[in-house]
């Protein structure tokens, strides 16, 4: 252990990931070999490969949706670096409410639930009581200019751009000292692709460590403070 | 606030002459948690569902339930009498056919008054307030408060049951296919009304459903069964998105996207 990674957030090493298709003949997928990589408070570090090697599965399992099959994924959680990857489901869900955030490309939620509701929900798992939590919902969807009359209407019949939007404010709303970002500025114009990444960069600024996905330039430029080039596989799948 | 789980199923194993329906089972469940059991026909689901509840005595294992005063009870191994009245004051149970949850020949109102007045209940004003209230939860309307459940749609019956195994606030409520048979937009309001109800009440759900549609909005948890082994055992998003076992796989493979 190095003394520049006392205080990391996220600490990755070693870390393999592949696929095992059962239903075609037990193959082999290689995916992910050798990821170190750590994050500290205030550093936005951006995932940079061609199509294919890895970026996603690599956010995704440093969020615990995909298992790793060697290495260890230390996240900083109540003060302590705890092995995400190793985590017993509840410790892991404790992690993504106090501690981890995830900014999906797609919103995916029960149909007919409000969105004001929708993006409170995150601090109502807390504990937080419900009007306060529907006021720091209501504070991100004017920030991200989802018009007020549509708050009480499930998004299901949104625009892709407003049901993105909705899904940042969701993943927003909770003030997670860690937030892994997947692609949050693809299906948006370019004032809100703006007002995304003026939100994203005010939370780096406060502190938050953050590991992303974006494919335009203009948006990595706009927020990265780190590239992290994602290493070759020493040999094909 | 205790700290420890509500339920912990530890080797739970219940066989029907040679075939196993239930093998070697362990998994915990805390307050407020939906965890939801996936798996075909015969994989064992609903046997575990019915030891959860004490209708199924299994050959070993034990099922722990932490009640209102943190005890631990084993439900295996209660007398009948015990076993009735926790089973009747902490855990709710919602059928998959709304006609096996409640009583048809009852009133509404006199459908969720029920379970109030075998707590204890005796204030009839009292009674009706509650069951009114607890219609207008369900997104019943109150004025429907004497009518027979036989008048009511499918979705409403099946939200009728779910009132009255909530209103005594247990702490686990067990449910079998309950959004089975019903359209999908009732579908969807249901799933909307549970997890509500989970949440605000923190009681403990588990879900047995073959529709992994339901499980992803609904569950925080999954089990995947098949012959009565507990193949994959994990957080909802892992278990779908990044399914383990060849079983899990094929299930997760099979679904149409809508």
């Amino acid at each position: 252990m190095t003394m520049a990674d006392d205080n990391a957030m996220i600490r990755v090493r070693e870390l393999a990931k592949g696929f095992t298709l059962h239903a075609q003949g037990g193959i082999r997928l290689g995916v992910l070999e050798d990821i170190d990589l750590s994050v500290h408070a205030g550093e936005c570090v951006v995932l940079d490969a061609p199509s294919g090697r890895g970026k996603s599965t690599l956010l995704r399992a440093l969020y615990g949706t995909y298992r790793v099959d060697r290495g260890e994924v230390l996240v900083r959680h109540r003060g302590a670096l705890l092995d995400l990857a190793s985590a017993p489901p509840r410790l892991l869900m404790e992690m993504r409410r106090e501690t981890i955030g995830y900014v999906s490309q797609f919103l995916r939620v029960i149909p007919r639930v409000p969105t004001l509701d929708i993006v409170a929900e995150p601090l109502l798992e807390r504990g937080v009581n419900i009007a306060e939590a529907r006021e720091k919902a209501s504070v991100l969807l004017k920030a991200l200019d989802i018009p007020e009359k549509l708050w009480k209407l499930a998004p299901a019949t949104f625009s892709g751009g407003e049901q993105q939007r909705v899904n940042i404010a969701r993943a927003l709303v909770a003030d997670h000292p860690i937030l892994l970002l997947d692609e949050p500025t693809a299906s948006l114009d370019a004032e809100n692709r703006s007002r995304v990444l003026d939100l994203i960069e005010a939370r780096r600024a406060k502190g938050t460590a953050m590991v992303g996905i974006f494919h335009d330039s203009a948006s990595r430029q706009a927020v990265a403070t780190r590239i992290y080039p994602l290493p070759e596989r020493s040999q094909a799948a | 606030m205790s700290d420890g789980p509500l339920l912990e199923v530890r080797h739970l194993t219940r066989r029907y002459g040679e075939r196993y329906a239930c093998r070697d089972i362990s998994f915990e469940l805390w307050r407020g948690e939906v965890l939801a059991i996936v798996g075909e026909s015969g994989s064992g689901k609903t046997t575990l569902l019915n030891a959860v509840c004490g209708r199924v005595t299994p050959d070993r294992g034990q099922v722990l339930f932490y009640g209102a005063d943190d005890r631990a009870r084993d439900l295996t191994a209660l007398s009948g009498v015990e076993l009735r009245r926790l089973v009747r004051d902490e855990i709710g149970f919602v059928h998959q056919n709304p006609r096996d949850g409640l009583r048809l020949g009852f009133s509404a109102g006199a459908n969720i008054g029920e379970p109030i007045m075998a707590a204890g209940g005796r204030h009839y004003g009292n009674i009706r307030r509650t069951a009114a209230d607890w219609l207008r939860r369900v997104e019943i309307d109150a004025n429907r408060i004497d009518d027979l459940p036989a008048t009511f749609s499918g979705g409403m019956q099946q939200r009728l049951q779910i009132a009255r195994a909530l209103v005594t606030k247990p702490r686990l409520v067990l449910m079998d296919e309950p959004t089975g048979g019903l359209d999908v937009s009732v579908q969807a309001r249901l799933l909307d009304l549970m997890r509500g109800l989970a949440a605000e009440l923190r009681v403990a759900i588990i879900i047995v459903t073959h529709d992994l549609g339901v499980a992803r909005l609904l569950a925080h948890r999954l089990i995947v069964m098949q012959d009565g082994r507990m193949v994959e055992n994990g957080v909802t998003d892992q278990v779908l998105d990044d399914p383990q076992h060849p079983y899990t796989q094929l299930l997760v493979s099979s679904v149409l996207a809508a």
